[in-house]
């Protein structure tokens, strides 16, 4: 199930498809219960199945109590993005990017867009685009104020606005 | 002449007895030993919930004060046991509240625990004191709040990673208005909030708290506080420790913190942030027992933490600590015995994989005194167990889990057969042993030859055929547990050893090759085992052939349980009827 990954970006996410958001996701996340087998399972050759189940997608394995992995906010973490206008919502997982500028450039990739400037006074100008995100106590922010941790950490989900919402947001600020 | 003991002095020579192993063979010596060793028994252990029947241990220990039961087999634990399998505490706690209301501690793990359980034992025992839960489920905070409120002399609440149905935080505040007696309160596995001022004023009138788990919703900048209403905490679980603090706050905070003179165990640190690790600078020379495996700080951040640890015996922490995180370690804490390493979910694809079997050899040569580890890691070598193994020959449990299944020493191609050839024969007090990566049947030749006082062995993915459980059941004497998943044997090994499961306390076997007929005839063979076949996707027929998902086998003396949910049938004993599910539901 390699996935092709250009500068830590996943090529798959960029994809513009039709299909309903997240089934790949679906899939891909499915866990699946080791088949009983006469050949190993890792080291069974196509003609078992044509995609055998990664180390990550064995029930149980690694070993580690469900309680710890729920957790652990230090592996994969996903949060949904959605764009003003897009027909549908994208997943990116937040701990694939090192810092903003990073980010910004992934979300600008895929949606194609551009984004303003950001500065601390007057958040985003230029590009009537304004990326937001949603933090643990439910309350909206402006992406880029605080430090890269804390905003990776406490990310739940992000939402690039646009069009008049956001040039309201711009003149606000 | 009566050539026996008096009653009395036995008695009071049995008093002297604590290990519950000791008082099981004083058991055995004759009758009146028997009667007069169970009449002196305190704290009853029952490894298995199913192994005896509730009444007859109630009957059997009228002295009885704490018991402490298990349920669940251990693979339970990372999902490979279906939900209702069993474990049901009820029975327990209904049959010790008839017969043995001067019960006064229960201790569970992996069993289901409802509100009702809860209700009647705040009901029943009116010197309860101490309540530990682990990993238990079925229960709610409604349930916590009758314990809190109706056990007036309630010294010890502590839930540890449970699976609670979170109805709020309201339960806190249902302890007595008055002082209490708590010295320990664990509800670090709760999600809501609760309130700050019942918690203040709890910590307030309990003067006697020396453990204090608080939960993740448990916000920084209230901690301080906390705190100063409990300056005599021995162990603190903080909640998370990421929210944003002005200068003053981390200050008072700092303050705080190097209060707690008497702080031996540090963990919680939920999300901690590389910024707030000099807030614990403090109370790192004194500890003893530091759990960072929730704290997701990286390196080099982590160094300034454990070099402050001299004193350092236990270390939980995430992989994230890195090869250079473990020699600090290694250099620092030469007191270490216990050492956890867990994955942190990171992509195992990564090229820089910065924690490696490294790592451990450096703490196996730094700290002299490690005796127990668990250490998950992606790829290993036979050079680095042997190496570990020299270092190292006072392990007395070691758990290594290569993450990759089937992998083999990555520089040489070789199974690991050699390298835990090393561990078993140098390690001659191992007592715990969780094997990994690619093994043949050989590896478990040298354990049966070596591991004479291995009693719990934990395998997956490994071995080439029957051979390698043979050596197993026909070597290992002391080994009481064994769990197995993912192995391509069963059938053959199982019939001829057969007699050796009566003397273990359990077997699992999950996908491996045991047919439904070799579980009937193991049954018939064992009178005193109970064969649990559990399938959540039963064949229509069952021929004799076909493979079951998993069997847990374990030894009884109550006979088939009563209380199997659809997918588990026990095997019946006679072998006309072959197969029969004893629940009536």
């Amino acid at each position: 199930m390699a996935q092709e990954k250009v500068n830590d970006l996943n090529l798959k996410d960029t994809e513009l498809r039709l299909g309903l958001p997240g089934t790949e996701q679906v899939k891909e996340e499915q866990e699946v219960s080791c088949v009983r087998s006469n050949k190993r399972q890792l080291q069974s050759d196509n003609e078992e199945e044509s995609t055998p189940p990664t180390k990550n997608q064995i029930v149980g394995w690694p070993p580690v109590r469900s309680y710890r992995k729920n957790n652990n906010n230090n592996g994969v973490s996903y949060v949904k993005v959605s764009m003003d206008g897009a027909p549908y919502l994208r997943k990116i997982d937040l701990k694939t990017y090192k810092n903003y500028p990073e980010l910004l450039k992934a979300l600008e990739n895929m949606f194609k867009f551009t984004i303003g400037e950001y500065s601390e006074r007057e958040g985003y100008k230029g590009s009537g685009v304004v990326p937001t995100y949603e933090d643990k106590d439910g309350d909206w922010m402006l992406v880029g104020d605080v430090p890269w941790d804390m905003f990776s950490s406490s990310c739940k989900r992000l939402r690039i606005m646009k069009g008049s919402d956001a040039l309201a947001l711009d003149s606000a600020l | 002449m009566d050539r026996r003991f008096p009653f009395k002095v036995l008695e009071h020579i049995f008093s002297f007895l604590d290990a519950n192993e000791d008082r099981n063979s004083v058991s055995l010596v004759c009758k009146s030993w028997f009667e007069t060793e169970r009449r002196t028994r305190k704290r009853v252990f029952v490894g298995n919930c199913y192994a005896v029947n509730p009444l007859k241990v109630a009957r059997r220990f009228p002295k009885m004060r704490s018991l402490t039961l298990k349920g669940k087999p251990h693979f339970a634990d990372y999902n490979l046991v279906p939900d209702g399998w069993g474990g049901y505490a009820w029975p327990w706690i209904e049959a010790m509240a008839a017969r043995r209301p001067l019960l006064e501690e229960i201790r569970l793990k992996r069993m289901v625990v409802t509100d009702e359980c809860l209700e009647k034992i705040a009901a029943s025992f009116r010197d309860f004191k101490t309540l530990v839960l682990t990993s238990c489920e079925g229960f709610s905070t409604d349930g916590i709040a009758a314990i809190a409120s109706t056990c007036r002399k309630l010294r010890d609440l502590e839930l540890r990673e449970c699976n609670v149905d979170d109805l709020g935080g309201d339960w806190l505040s249902y302890f007595p208005e008055t002082s209490t007696s708590l010295v320990s309160l664990d509800f670090s596995c709760l999600d809501s909030e609760i309130k700050l001022s019942d918690l203040e004023r709890l910590l307030s009138r309990s003067p006697n708290l020396k453990s204090l788990k608080l939960n993740r919703s448990v916000t920084l900048d209230v901690l301080e506080g906390l705190l100063r209403r409990a300056p005599q905490l021995v162990e603190l679980g903080t909640g998370s420790f990421s929210d944003e603090l002005d200068p003053e706050e981390i200050s008072k905070l700092t303050k705080a913190l190097s209060e707690l003179k008497q702080l031996k165990s540090l963990s919680g640190l939920w999300d901690l942030l590389p910024e707030y690790i000099p807030v614990l600078y403090s109370v790192c020379p004194r500890l003893t027992s530091l759990n960072l495996s929730y704290a997701t700080v990286q390196m080099p951040d982590l160094v300034d933490l454990l070099s402050r640890c001299s004193k350092l015996q236990k270390l939980w922490v995430m992989d994230m600590i890195e090869d250079k995180g473990l020699k600090t370690v290694a250099l620092c804490c030469k007191e270490l015995r216990e050492l956890r390493v867990f994955p942190s979910g990171a992509d195992l694809d990564e090229e820089d994989v910065a924690l490696t079997e490294q790592g451990l050899v450096s703490v196996s040569e730094g700290c002299k005194k490690l005796e127990s580890v668990l250490y998950f890691c992606v790829q290993f070598t036979n050079a680095a167990l042997v190496t570990i193994a020299k270092n190292r020959p006072n392990f007395r449990c070691f758990r290594l889990c290569v993450m990759e299944p089937f992998a083999p020493d990555y520089r040489t191609q070789q199974p690991l057969d050699e390298g835990f050839k090393a561990i078993v024969e140098r390690c001659k007090d191992l007592r715990r042993l969780s094997v990994s990566g690619l093994l043949t049947d050989k590896a478990f030749e040298y354990i049966g030859v070596h591991a004479k006082k291995l009693r719990m062995l934990s395998i997956a993915f490994a071995g080439d055929s029957d051979l390698m459980l043979h050596h197993l059941l026909s070597g290992c004497e002391s080994l009481k547990k064994l769990e197995i998943r993912d192995c391509p044997f069963g059938d053959t090994a199982l019939l001829e050893n057969a007699a050796k499961l009566e003397t273990m306390r359990s077997l699992w076997m999950s996908s491996c090759f045991v047919s439904f007929g070799a579980c009937k005839q193991l049954s018939q063979k064992m009178p005193r085992l109970n064969v649990e076949v559990i399938d959540e996707h039963p064949p229509k027929t069952r021929p004799d052939s076909s493979p079951v998902e998993r069997i847990y086998i374990y030894r009884t003396v109550a006979g088939p349980r009563q209380d199997t949910p659809e997918f588990v049938w026990t095997i019946h004993k006679n072998p006309e009827v072959g197969v029969s599910r004893l629940s009536t539901r």
